[in-house]
């Protein structure tokens, strides 16, 4: 990106800060973290009265850089900044917007890439496994550290829709409203088995040595690719992917080999690698099991709505047509189990081509549901 | 934001506080105003993605529904009143969506065109093609009103289920009421509006 070309709905350039925390942190597992650091990025002014918080809960491979960019060299700006900025769906001159990165992950907060304090090495894979109990707890104590009571509002999409309805059970009280986007209550036995798939790859890879492949310049590359494109071919739709390769061959014919032939093929190989490149395997293997272990129901013997009963938030639930990831279906399961409770909620459907990654897009309805809660609750500020 | 006649009589009926549920509550005029002046809380379910805009920004909890595939997503007795305002004549199966609307609801309020208006009947009966009018627009192959009745249609179909009627009214097409309508209501109504629940 060129310094001056910068559109002007931008939040412009941004510096992820570093929050410490020196307690020691009781994890789900019965494991513990010693002391952790979770980083992350904010947009817009918190007002005096603290009441204009939003919270932005990542998915699988997302980070705390959700908007802007870091340098004026930047190509691409944060992964959700056509809805976050000035005068966009979730307009940072009304807002203050917060994005942590949870930890487990590799963008910064603490995670298998971090020191272990004990051996003064990388955890690896000797890094606790964290469920979305952990990660909320966590976020709740970043709200307690930056002065934020209540959050006006928690967003999120897919694992992010998640941590809101972990949020909304376990910290009733601290969000007056929550958008849970592309989400499911639990995941499906099909969503768990195709995790296992990556996980798979990932440990079959001769490079992974259980893990400890830090010291060495051999990472399992190959495992981490393979798991980024089966993982990418369940965040497409199939419209979505014929529309947008087909059957298109690479070079014009078909050439009897194994190279990637059609441009499917290369996008997906494309995609594993750049993904290589900016993601660490043991963060991803441990990501993956905080999506299976998620499931509020669990501890109600299976009652969602039960679960949900000590929410107090009012609940806005998006899902997208082509999404077979997180299907309508799954969206409507948190709406039926919202409604049995007698919970405040809204619920709708947006029509879209692009599978589980619509929730990423600037679809112009979505974009206008989000604006239009946001307004109504703006209002209900004081801050319109 | 002005109510409708049929919606300001139906208004009316709802006891303050009450639960209601709102079937194809449009842009959710009825729903923030019985919010606002009733305190009845409760939702609006609606298949149109800009009348689902509309009320968000109401401030009507809504929920995207497909009517024709029923209430399941509700318990019995969840409502003090389930509502269906000019919506039951689209509906694939009327009769089961009123019963459900009974099951759910303690007591339900529907509204629809009365075919048997007396310009209905001459437009049939004289001219010898399908009823147009203010309240139904459409031509006969475009209408999404695939089920119109009669005021003695519907009560036909309340007996046969069991369903008690408690409250009747008609208006006309600006939604205004008369003498001649109560006497004749299947005759001179245009708009019908039914308050009924279940009899075990």
């Amino acid at each position: 990106m060129q310094e001056g070309t910068r559109p002007v709905d931008n939040v412009g350039l941004v510096e992820p800060q570093t929050a410490h925390f020196s307690d020691t942190l009781a994890l789900a597992s019965g494991s513990e973290l010693h002391s952790f650091d979770i980083v992350y990025e904010t947009y817009g002014e918190l007002n005096k009265e603290r009441t204009n918080a939003i919270l932005i809960c990542h998915a699988l491979s997302g980070d705390h850089h959700v908007a802007g960019y870091h340098t004026p060299q930047d190509k691409k700006p944060g992964w959700w900044d056509n809805a976050i900025g000035p005068n966009k769906a979730i307009d940072t001159n009304r807002f203050f917007v917060v994005s942590p990165n949870n930890i487990g992950g590799c963008s910064g907060s603490t995670g298998p890439l971090s020191k272990n304090p004990k051996t003064d090495k990388p955890y690896g894979p000797d890094f606790p496994l964290v469920t979305v109990k952990d990660w909320v707890k966590t976020q709740a104590m970043l709200a307690d550290q930056l002065g934020i009571d209540v959050w006006a509002v928690i967003i999120g999409g897919s694992l992010g829709g998640m941590q809101c309805l972990e949020w909304s059970i376990a910290y009733p009280d601290r969000l007056k409203h929550t958008f849970v986007i592309a989400a499911a209550p639990k995941l499906s036995t099909q969503n768990i088995a195709f995790n296992e798939v990556a996980r798979q790859a990932i440990r079959s890879d001769q490079n992974f040595n259980e893990g400890h492949y830090y010291e060495t310049d051999d990472k399992p590359e190959l495992g981490l690719m393979l798991a980024r494109m089966l993982g990418h071919i369940t965040y497409l739709s199939d419209d979505a992917l014929d529309e947008k390769f087909g059957r298109e061959l690479r070079d014009g014919e078909i050439k009897f080999g194994y190279d990637a032939e059609f441009q499917i093929e290369s996008y997906l190989r494309h995609q594993g690698k750049s993904f290589v490149g900016r993601f660490d395997a043991n963060s991803y293997l441990l990501l993956t099991k905080v999506l299976d272990y998620f499931d509020p129901a669990g501890d109600t013997e299976g009652s969602l709505a039960e679960a949900m009963a000590p929410a107090t938030a009012e609940f806005l639930v998006i899902s997208f047509s082509s999404d077979w990831r997180f299907s309508p279906e799954r969206s409507q399961e948190i709406v039926s189990a919202l409604l049995d409770a007698d919970k405040c909620v809204s619920y709708i459907e947006i029509q879209s081509k692009q599978g589980h990654d619509s929730f990423l897009m600037p679809i112009p309805r979505y974009h206008q549901v989000m604006s239009t809660a946001l307004d109504r609750i703006a209002e209900g500020l004081g801050i319109a | 934001m002005s109510l409708r006649t049929d919606q300001a009589l139906i208004a009316e009926w709802i006891k303050p506080g009450s639960r209601v549920l709102d079937l194809g509550c449009g842009d959710g005029t009825l729903m923030a105003h019985l919010q606002q002046h009733q305190e009845v809380k409760g939702y609006g379910l609606e298949i149109d993605e800009e009348n689902i805009v509309e009320c968000i920004h109401k401030g009507v909890d809504v929920i995207q529904t497909d009517l024709d595939k029923g209430l399941s997503e509700f318990n019995k007795d969840t409502f003090d009143y389930v509502i269906m305002t000019q919506t039951l004549q689209a509906i694939r199966y009327p009769d089961k969506l009123l019963k459900e609307m009974t099951r759910v609801g303690r007591e339900a309020i529907v509204t629809f065109p009365n075919m048997g208006h007396w310009k209905n009947r001459i437009q049939l009966a004289l001219a010898g093609h399908m009823p147009k009018s203010k309240t139904l627009p459409y031509e006969w192959y475009n209408t999404p009103n695939i089920h119109l009745c009669t005021l003695s249609d519907f009560e036909n179909l309340c007996a046969t289920n069991n369903i008690e009627i408690l409250d009747r009214a008609t208006v006309d097409h600006e939604h205004q009421s008369s003498l001649g309508m109560k006497l004749f209501p299947n005759l001179l109504g245009e708009i019908a509006i039914y308050r009924f629940r279940q009899n075990d």
